[in-house]
């Protein structure tokens, strides 16, 4: 068991700066219009450093500098891009744990999860795309005896990335990897809730970047989101957020001609069927952790297993036992590494969340645990801490039907399977899903049926990079992580070559 | 709902048949929309679901969120400033595969202390708008 030291105190692994300013160019910049905003920890509630307030003047200089340094950062050899992300990996290795802490404090969550997932994956995706890039290849077309259509991958050049609160190293690194990868100059911009802990990654890798490579500019999506999402100056722009934001940026970038990739959240079901309960054994077990991962990340996460659809006949004994296992989670104070669940990562969440669990409520559903906000003491007393919360009712109510982004799962039953196709693809969103069962051909037919781009079966939460991410339905456009994401940061070019000296015949 | 959040402003029903209001503004709502209002011009709501910042009112300069026969008018609020003096619309929309799931609720729109919210105008403020619901009927 390890206490880490809050940061900026005696023993602690980070010590914030005061302000942190934009990072273009390889050099720190000041904000144009000189304003700051102060950047709060959920885990106190209080502020701990001020961070620039960028604006359409800093974007456009964040731009320059990333027009500048494409043409030659996109000639680069692959091997070259591939050494630079694995210095980057290496550097974040080096620095893990500090690292790991800053996340904490900027967003809330147990230092448990960053140490143990955020970071160590983050860390594997550079590597991993550092690799896919060296594997790539072209591919070519003979044509005809002496026509060859060669297809050549080129980067896009500059491109926007606007980056979630969640999991604010992870999601950046997930789109900077394959970005960088491809040979693309970045514009990226944090989310301003979560705007610390990347610059203090960019203090410790910037250096292994040409200069101008990657800019990271701060600031509040209608000041500085919208004139990157908005500008003409970019060649695609990525999204993770909501799907109104979502649709904006889309018709952003029907302006401007440009592809966009969108990750818009989820409504995720979590299919349990009868067999699940055949033994008490390990898999038994398993799968009742697996239900429970609704609390990982507070629920912060867009594919939180939100709904849990469990098969009639085994309802009482398996809500028994997931209840227990809920009642088992240890909240407290994040830096402490057996702490299980952290702050919410802002107030308005919690106040989101809270909002939430009155209209459950109002709307007849149940709470089987949970279901308030959790009062801590000393310093934690002003931070953002709810119970984790089990709701039982119907697929109709909106506590089924909306993404409420905490630490709360609704549970209805099933008839049989049908019953469970029906319910489980009753919804606007179509991310992720669970399907749990001792018998491979259920699982696979479910897993088959579900109209969502990530199926867990009989895991959940598992994010490795050599395996596609991306929505369905309301959830989105396009894929992240997995080679086939170097596809959506490249252009192909086709060159098509005759080798023949024989004139075509038309004139 | 919540017994701070009372409805000071009551919108005018915009769906074809519908008598009753689905959509209301707290107290605060309505002096953050004034603010608004004179730093950006007219304004609209568009109801967000999904991710992170989601399940939130997006508020945005009029018109800077292009509609369309994918989204329901739920209402419109007629805006004066705090002498008196009308200001104008303000529209409430959603998208219309969301609003079937949310139709037997009304909302009234609140604010409470926050950060960020996608393109959202209020951000910049350190506030944050948030749906309150209660049953119809």
């Amino acid at each position: 068991m390890t206490v880490y030291s809050n940061p900026g105190t005696e023993g602690s692994l980070i010590t914030f700066d005061s302000r942190y300013d934009h990072y273009i160019g390889g050099e720190w910049v000041p904000p144009a219009k000189g304003r700051y905003f102060e950047n709060v920890t959920p885990v106190t509630g209080q502020a701990f450093c001020e961070i620039a307030r960028g604006t359409a003047e800093d974007i456009e200089s964040a731009l320059d500098a990333a027009h500048a340094a494409a043409p030659a950062w996109g000639r680069t050899t692959p091997a070259e891009r591939a050494a630079t992300l694995l210095r980057i990996a290496d550097r974040m290795e080096e620095n893990l744990e500090k690292l790991a802490v800053a996340e904490s404090w900027d967003n809330g969550k147990a230092v448990r999860e960053t140490l143990g997932a955020d970071l160590p994956l983050a860390v594997d995706h550079l590597r991993y795309y550092a690799g896919a890039i060296r594997a790539q290849e072209g591919r070519l077309s003979q044509i005809d005896e002496d026509t060859v259509a060669y297809h050549f991958h080129e980067p896009l050049g500059v491109v926007g990335q606007i980056i979630p609160w969640n999991f604010p190293l992870l999601m950046a690194v997930w789109k900077l990897a394959p970005a960088l990868a491809a040979g693309n100059a970045v514009v990226l911009k944090p989310a301003e809730q979560t705007p610390a802990s990347i610059m203090v990654l960019m203090q410790l890798v910037g250096d292994l970047l040409p200069p101008g490579v990657l800019n990271v500019v701060n600031g509040f999506g209608a000041e500085a989101g919208k004139p990157l999402a908005s500008n003409k100056r970019i060649r695609k722009i990525a999204f993770t957020g909501e799907t109104t934001t979502g649709r904006l940026i889309m018709q952003y970038a029907s302006e401007n001609l440009i592809p966009i990739t969108l990750e818009l959240g989820g409504k995720s079901p979590n299919i349990f069927f009868e067999d699940v309960m055949a033994r008490d054994d390990a898999y038994w077990d398993k799968a009742q952790e697996g239900f429970t991962m609704f609390a990982l990340n507070q629920g912060e996460v867009c594919t939180c297993p939100s709904r849990a659809l469990v098969q009639e006949s085994i309802a009482g004994d398996f809500l028994d036992a997931v209840v227990e296992r809920t009642k088992r989670i240890v909240q407290g104070n994040p830096l402490d590494t057996e702490t299980m669940m952290g702050a919410q990562a802002s107030n308005d969440q919690l106040e989101k969340i809270m909002s939430y669990l009155d209209i459950g409520r109002q709307e007849g559903a149940e709470v089987l645990t949970g279901g308030g906000r959790l009062e801590l003491d000393g310093d934690l007393a002003g931070g953002f801490y709810v119970e984790p919360t089990i709701f039982r009712g119907d697929n109709s109510m909106r506590v089924f039907q909306e993404e409420i982004f905490g630490p709360v799962v609704s549970v209805a039953t099933f008839a049989d399977y049908d019953d469970a196709m029906c319910i489980a693809n009753d919804t606007l969103y179509g991310l992720g899903a669970g399907v749990w069962s001792r018998d491979g051909n259920v699982a696979y037919r479910a897993g088959r049926q579900i109209q969502a781009g990530r199926v867990w079966v009989n895991n959940y939460h598992s994010y490795p990079a050599h395996a596609a991410f991306g929505g369905y339905k309301s959830s989105g456009v396009g894929r992240e992580t997995h080679l086939m994401m170097l596809d959506h940061y490249q252009q192909t070019k086709n060159l098509l070559v005759s080798y023949s000296e024989d004139a075509q015949g038309f004139f | 709902m919540d017994d701070a959040a009372p409805a000071a402003l009551e919108s005018r029903p915009a769906i074809e048949g519908e008598r009753d209001s689905r959509v209301a503004l707290t107290p605060a709502a309505v002096e953050l929309l004034r603010l608004l209002w004179d730093l950006h011009g007219p304004l609209m709501f568009h109801q967000s679901g999904g991710c992170c910042d989601g399940s939130s009112p997006m508020c945005f300069s009029a018109g800077e969120f292009r509609t369309g026969g994918s989204d329901v008018l739920l209402g419109v609020f007629d805006l004066d400033d705090d002498a008196g003096a009308r200001l104008g619309e303000i529209e409430f929309w959603m998208s219309r595969e969301q609003f079937e799931y949310w139709r037997h609720t009304h909302l009234t729109v609140d604010v409470v202390q926050g950060r960020g919210s996608g393109f959202s105008l209020e951000a910049p403020e350190g506030k944050r708008f948030l749906v309150r619901s209660r049953l119809i009927g």
